[in-house]
């Protein structure tokens, strides 16, 4: 994650604040909870998604019998339905991959601050690995519309995980997997085929050892998005706090995407 | 006089309910999302001499009904809470804040509580003794009756405001705490803070939290809080804040039957944005319900 630990110069210790926000509380209804792989699902839920003004935003989603809520990126939003896609790690996704159509959640929409797209220049680059891929849609179906020729890679571990490839090519990116076994695509990381590639700006998303690796591999200038144990997941709690070059953030409120020029790594 | 209204140690507050610090910032990200005039008031974030970026990531870790943090209260320092914060503050509360101060020395409660003090904005000064003494072999203030009446004597001594001492639950007798702090002049109590908890992740085989331990709260804590509540309330003469894991309107009644004269609400500002709203929107018909005609002397029978 984010430094917290080294850091000098810094006036505050205090966010620096987003001042607006978007946040709204409602209650949204399953229209269809299926699984993609063995454990990673897809979730419609149709409901109020005007909160939900960017791509990179996340949700926070109430499950009955769980105290906190839980945060989970937008994968697609259109029509009043927003799709999620998730990976059952614990307890929270458990209970939702369990869930049918029907069933009503109560969602806090329109969190955090998303991708900015007006950087990426005419051949953006767009690398997810595993379930950071989800968030890589909606920025690309985004990215598409405004004209820009987008290439896409797609990182999992194995062949069974793969998710989401067809629907990418869909939109029309070229589109590139890479699976750390070879069982798929292009053996290796999602670095080794962003070695080869040319791209005017980058954005990124998935497990931390892989951004710090496309950190380290990226020739030009670019987007991250950060995950960390939140409490609240809007600002309120400072749970999810990290130091960045200009300043100290909330990943929740004026995180979840980072600017490759502010990151601070952990040493 | 309204029908919620109640008075804390001299200062008349239209309801009960008081988001508690640290669950609340300074207020804006609820202001945006309705009319905080609507609370009794609320205490803000915890506020230190020097600004503090608090603690390690995971701060937070979740329970059955509850939650564990270990923040480590992030501040940007009293300064900016004065020249920055409360100016902010001011466009969106009208009415008198808490200040919510924490020290690790008695010389910084009582800088910090001097400045605040002389705000105007501040109605209430908490003070929050379960921060532990750097000069004390890093044992907690709250921890002893001595502790807590030093640093309640020395605040005492440089402001004018209501003090409030906030006590910790993790001692062996919270009721001499309580009587200590009276005795040393605080103007009221409020109580508990966070338990001491921890957990592990039996997969990774590592505390969930970087700090190992934090703050339990939630309403899974709730009859800890409604029985220490009742203790103090009863063996001390001045005014008790009451909170630990309120989050309806019925247990805002409880605690006040505990012998609270008002209550504060944390951990439920964070799963539900509106719950202080929702929790003062409900008081009356909960009232109505039990025939309660006032919130004032609300004694158990």
């Amino acid at each position: 994650m984010l430094s917290i630990c080294t850091g000098q110069g810094f006036e505050s210790f205090y966010p620096v604040r987003k001042e607006e926000t978007n946040m709204k509380q409602s209650i949204f209804t399953i229209k269809e909870n299926v699984a993609l792989t063995s454990n990673v699902y897809r979730m419609l839920l149709e409901g109020d998604t005007s909160a939900v003004t960017n791509c990179g935003q996340f949700v926070n989603i109430k499950l009955d019998g769980l105290f906190l809520r839980r945060p989970i990126s937008v994968c697609d939003c259109e029509d009043g339905i927003l799709t999620l896609i998730y990976k059952v790690v614990g307890k929270g996704t458990e209970l939702m991959s369990s869930m049918g159509a029907g069933e009503k959640l109560d969602v806090l929409t329109g969190l955090g601050n998303g991708y900015d797209t007006s950087l990426s220049g005419n051949s953006p680059l767009l690398l997810g690995g595993g379930v950071g891929v989800p968030p890589m849609y909606m920025l690309c179906k985004k990215l598409i519309a405004e004209g820009k020729q987008v290439s896409v890679i797609l990182g999992f571990n194995t062949k069974d995980e793969i998710f989401y490839e067809d629907e990418f090519r869909a939109l029309g990116a070229k589109v590139t997997v890479t699976t750390v076994d070879g069982s798929y695509g292009v053996k290796g990381f999602v670095t080794d085929v962003m070695k080869e590639s040319d791209y005017s700006y980058f954005y990124t998303c998935g497990p931390e050892p892989m951004l710090k690796a496309v950190y380290r591999t990226s020739v030009t200038e670019g987007q991250f998005s950060f995950e960390e144990r939140m409490g609240c997941g809007f600002g309120a709690c400072m749970g999810c706090s990290c130091k960045t070059i200009t300043g100290y953030k909330r990943i929740c409120k004026e995180g979840p995407v980072m600017k490759k020029e502010e990151i601070l790594w952990e040493s | 006089m309204g029908k919620l209204s109640v008075d804390l140690c001299g200062l008349e507050l239209d309801n009960p309910v008081i988001p508690a610090s640290g669950t609340f910032g300074f207020g804006y990200e609820f202001a945006e999302l309705y009319d905080i005039n609507m609370l009794g008031t609320f205490s803000f974030k915890g506020t230190t001499k020097e600004a503090r970026f608090g603690n390690p990531t995971p701060r937070i870790a979740e329970t059955p009904n509850g939650m564990i943090n270990a923040v480590g209260l992030q501040n940007p320092g009293v300064e900016r809470v004065i020249s920055e914060e409360l100016p902010k503050l001011a466009k969106c509360f009208d009415k008198k804040v808490m200040a919510n101060v924490s020290g690790f020395s008695v010389e910084e409660y009582v800088y910090t509580c001097e400045k605040l003090d002389k705000c105007p904005q501040v109605g209430w000064i908490e003070v929050n003794i379960s921060c532990p003494n750097v000069h004390g072999g890093g044992m907690a203030f709250g921890t002893t009756p001595e502790g807590a009446a030093e640093v309640t004597r020395a605040v005492k001594a440089v402001t004018t405001k209501p003090i409030i001492i906030k006590l910790s639950p993790n001692v062996t007798d919270i009721v001499a705490i309580a009587k200590a702090c009276e005795a040393a002049g605080a103007d009221g109590i409020s109580l508990i803070n966070t338990l001491l908890g921890m957990r592990i992740d039996i997969r990774t085989r590592k505390p969930v939290i970087a700090n190992k331990m934090g703050g339990f709260s939630g309403s899974a804590i709730f009859p800890v809080a409604v029985r220490m509540v009742y203790q103090v309330s009863h063996a001390v003469s001045i005014p008790v804040v009451g909170m630990g894991g309120v989050s309806s309107a019925e247990d805002v009644i409880e605690m006040l039957m505990a012998g609270a004269v008002a209550v504060e609400v944390g951990a439920a500002n964070l799963v539900d944005p509106y719950a202080c709203k929702n929790i003062i929107e409900d008081l009356p018909r909960v009232m109505e319900k039990y025939r309660i005609e006032s919130l004032r002397d609300l004694k158990i029978q």
